[in-house]
C-alpha cells in the first residue's frame, strides 16, 4: 500500500459536484500526514471537461473514464473501472461524497478490493499514522470517532457541506484516459433516466438554505409561502414527516430520520414541533430558526433563534422584510 | 419465486440513545428494539411480490442478531413471511458490515434466492453498506434506496426508481438482484390476529457460526471505535420578541443578515 489518497470526483449535468473540492481538501489534510500524493478519478459523460475544473488543484493525476458505456450510471460499470484504478494505484485512502452515487458505489468497490469503509463522515483528522473520522450513528443521535485498524485500503464517504472546499494550488495534473473495460452485456442493472422532483430548486441535501414546513401548514397549496421565502433566498424547501404523510409535500423533501439528513447553513422550521426523528435530520444545521405558535415547542431548545407566532403571519412578513434588505 | 428479506434488530426511533458509563457503546437498558424501519418496507415488498407472482413463491426472512431478535422475526412471520433463518451466535457481538455480509452471504447462498430485499440503512450503525458488500460477494446487481418497484410479467427483471439528489433515477435490473428499500416504497401491513396465530407454527431455523461452516468470526478486525461522543449542546435559543410582530420579524431578518451572516 502507498501513502496516497484517491478522490472520486462526481459529475452531475456536466458540472463537477461541489463536494469534490471538499474531498480534495480532506485528501490534502491526509497527505500532509502521510506525505503521499493526491490523485482523482472521474467517471462518466463530461469526465474530460470536469477534469479541467480541478486540473490546477495540486493533484498528481486525474484518471478520466468517459466511454459511452459509462454515460448512464451503473454500479457495475463504475465499480469495474474504479476498483481497477484503486488496485493499480494502491492508495491508503479513497474519498467519496456521501451522495446517492458515493453511498451506492463506495461499499461495492470496498468489497471488491477487500478494504474497509466509513460512511457519512462529517469530520476527519490525521493522527498517529492514520486517519480518524467522525461519523454519526443511531441516526444522528450520537457520534463516534473511528479509525482503520491494520493494512486495509480505507474508503471514507464524506457528507457534503461539512468540510471547507480546496482551491487551486498550482501545478498541472496529468490526465490519464482509461477505457471502461466493460461490455453492455456484463452490466445487469443500469440507470435509464433521471426524473427531477425538486421543481428547479436545489436539492435539500446540498442546499445552503432550507425553509421547512410542518403539519401546521395544513394544505399543499399553503406551501406557497414557504416556497416564496425559499426562492427569494435561493434555498430548498423541506418538510416534516407529518406534512409528507398528510400529503402536503413530497416524500423526496422529508427531513429526518426516515427522510433526508440535511446540513445547511440556515434552516428555518415553520410549524414544526421538533420531534426527535425530525431533529435527527437537521440538527447539524449551522443556524436554526424556529417559527412556532407554541412557546413550549421542543424545536426551540435546538434553535439559535425563535419567534413565537403564527407562521401564516410571520413567514410572509419575513419574506417581505428580507426582500427590502437584499 | 424464492424471495429473501433481510431483517436487523435495532433500537426504536423514539428511543433516547445515551452512551454507557464505560463509554464503549450505548446504554441498552430500557431501550425498546424493533425491526429496522427500512427493513419493514423490504418485508412488505417481498410479500407483495409473492402475491403478484403466486405459485409456490415463498418469502424467507434472514436475520442475524441476538436471541431477542426471535420476537421481531415472529412479527415478520405474522405479517405473512413463510419462514425464517435466524443466525445467532454469542461470539458475534456487534459485527461490522464486512463480517455481517460474509456470514449473511453464506446463509443466503445455502437458502438460494431469486430476489433479495433489505433496508437502505440500519438505523443503529447507519453504515448503509451490508447490502452492497453482499451484492459483490454474491455476484449480483444491487439497487439502493428504491422508492418505486415494478417486477416484469415474466419475473426476470425489475424496473425501479431509486432516490437520488433532487429526483429519482430509473433503473432496469436483471434478476437475481438485491434491492435496498427507502421509505415511501409501500405502506407496511400490520400483523393480523390470525397472522399472529399462524406465525407461532412457522419454522425459524436457528444457525450458529459453526452450522454455517465458520470456525471463528470471519472478516477480520478492520476498524476500531476510539470514542463515543454525545451531540454538542445546541446554543441557547434567542427568542426574538417585540410589541408588534412586524418589529420582531424585522429584528430576526437583521440578526440573520448581520450577526449570523447566513442571508
Ligand atoms: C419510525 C418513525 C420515523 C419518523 N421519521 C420522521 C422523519 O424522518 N422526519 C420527521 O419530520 N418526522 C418523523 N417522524 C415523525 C415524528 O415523530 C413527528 O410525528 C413529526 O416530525 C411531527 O411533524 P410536525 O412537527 O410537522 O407536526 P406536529 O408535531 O404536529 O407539530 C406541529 C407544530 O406546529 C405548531 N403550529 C401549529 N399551528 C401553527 C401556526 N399556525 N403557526 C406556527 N406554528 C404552528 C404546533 O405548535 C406544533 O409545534 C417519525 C416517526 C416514527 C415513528
Ligand atoms: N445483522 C443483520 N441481519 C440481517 N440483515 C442485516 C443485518 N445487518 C444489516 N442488515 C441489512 O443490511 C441493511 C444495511 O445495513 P447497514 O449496512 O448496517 O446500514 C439493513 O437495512 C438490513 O436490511
Amino acid at each position: 500500500m502507498t501513502n496516497d489518497v484517491l478522490v472520486f470526483g462526481e459529475i452531475r449535468n456536466g458540472e463537477l459536484k461541489k463536494v469534490t473540492k471538499e474531498l480534495i481538501g480532506a485528501a490534502r489534510l491526509i497527505t500532509e500526514g502521510t506525505g503521499g500524493n493526491v490523485d482523482a478519478i472521474l467517471i462518466g459523460k463530461d469526465a474530460g471537461s470536469a477534469a479541467e475544473q480541478i486540473s490546477d488543484f495540486g493533484l498528481r493525476t486525474i484518471t478520466v473514464a468517459g466511454d459511452g458505456i459509462l454515460d448512464n450510471y451503473s454500479t457495475e460499470g463504475y465499480a469495474k473501472v474504479f476498483s481497477e484504478v484503486v488496485k493499480a494505484g494502491s492508495p491508503a485512502y479513497v474519498l467519496l461524497g456521501a451522495t446517492a452515487m458515493g453511498r451506492d458505489l463506495g461499499p461495492r468497490v470496498t468489497a471488491r478490493v477487500d478494504g474497509v469503509m466509513f460512511s457519512d463522515c462529517v469530520d476527519l483528522r490525521f493522527e498517529e499514522g492514520r486517519c480518524v473520522v467522525k461519523r454519526p450513528v443511531y441516526s444522528g443521535k450520537l457520534f463516534i470517532e473511528i479509525a482503520p485498524e491494520g493494512e486495509w485500503t480505507t474508503f471514507i464517504s464524506i457528507r457534503p457541506n461539512n468540510l471547507p472546499p480546496a482551491g487551486p494550488s498550482g501545478g498541472a495534473a496529468e490526465i490519464v484516459q482509461r477505457p471502461a473495460g466493460v461490455t453492455a452485456e456484463s452490466i445487469r442493472a443500469i440507470a435509464t433516466e433521471i426524473i427531477a422532483l425538486s421543481g428547479g430548486r436545489p436539492d435539500i441535501t446540498e442546499a445552503e438554505i432550507i425553509i421547512a414546513g410542518g403539519r401546521a401548514i395544513k394544505g399543499a397549496s399553503n406551501f406557497r409561502i414557504i416556497n416564496e421565502l425559499a426562492d427569494l433566498l435561493g434555498g430548498a424547501v423541506g418538510a416534516s414527516r407529518a406534512a409528507v404523510d398528510a400529503g402536503y409535500a413530497d416524500q423526496a423533501i422529508q427531513v429526518g430520520q426516515t427522510g433526508k439528513v440535511v446540513n445547511p447553513k440556515l434552516y428555518i422550521a415553520c410549524g414544526i414541533s421538533g420531534a426527535i426523528q425530525h431533529l435527527a435530520g437537521m440538527r447539524t444545521s449551522r443556524v436554526i430558526v424556529a417559527i412556532n405558535k407554541d412557546p413550549n415547542a421542543p424545536i426551540f431548545e435546538k434553535s439559535n433563534f425563535g419567534i413565537v407566532g403564527d407562521l401564516f403571519e410571520v413567514v410572509p412578513m419575513l419574506t417581505g422584510e428580507i426582500k427590502t434588505m437584499l | 419465486m424464492k424471495i429473501l428479506v433481510l431483517l436487523k434488530r435495532v433500537p426504536d426511533t423514539e428511543a433516547r440513545i445515551l452512551i454507557n458509563q464505560e463509554g464503549t457503546g450505548i446504554n441498552e437498558q430500557g431501550v425498546k428494539f424493533v425491526i429496522n424501519t427500512y427493513d419493514e418496507y423490504g418485508i412488505e415488498q417481498g410479500l407483495r411480490i409473492r402475491e403478484q407472482v403466486g405459485g409456490d413463491s415463498k418469502v424467507t426472512v434472514v436475520c442475524m442478531g441476538p436471541g431477542e431478535a426471535t420476537e421481531l422475526i415472529r412479527t415478520a412471520l405474522a405479517m405473512g413471511a413463510d419462514d425464517a433463518v435466524h443466525i445467532c451466535d454469542p461470539a458475534l457481538g456487534k459485527p461490522d458490515p464486512f463480517t455481517s455480509a460474509i456470514i449473511l452471504a453464506k446463509a443466503i447462498t445455502d437458502e438460494g434466492f431469486d430476489i433479495i430485499f433489505c433496508g437502505k440503512q440500519a438505523i443503529d450503525d447507519d453504515m448503509a453498506q451490508v447490502q452492497s458488500i453482499l451484492a459483490e460477494m454474491l455476484d449480483i446487481p444491487q439497487v439502493n434506496v428504491v422508492a418505486v418497484f415494478e417486477l416484469s410479467d415474466d419475473g426476470t427483471k425489475a424496473t425501479v426508481r431509486r432516490r437520488i439528489e433532487g429526483g429519482d433515477e430509473k433503473v432496469e435490473a436483471r434478476l437475481p438482484a438485491i434491492f435496498s428499500c427507502e421509505k415511501g416504497l409501500n405502506e407496511p401491513r400490520y400483523a393480523s390476529l390470525p397472522g399472529i396465530m399462524k406465525a407461532k407454527k412457522k419454522e425459524i431455523r436457528t444457525k450458529t457460526l459453526a452450522d454455517l461452516g465458520f470456525g471463528e468470526v470471519p472478516g477480520g478486525t478492520r476498524s476500531r471505535v476510539l470514542k463515543w461522543l454525545p451531540l454538542p449542546k445546541g446554543a441557547e435559543c434567542r427568542m426574538v420578541e417585540a410589541e408588534e410582530m412586524k418589529d420582531a420579524v424585522a429584528e430576526l431578518a437583521r440578526l440573520l443578515r448581520e450577526e449570523a451572516k447566513v442571508i
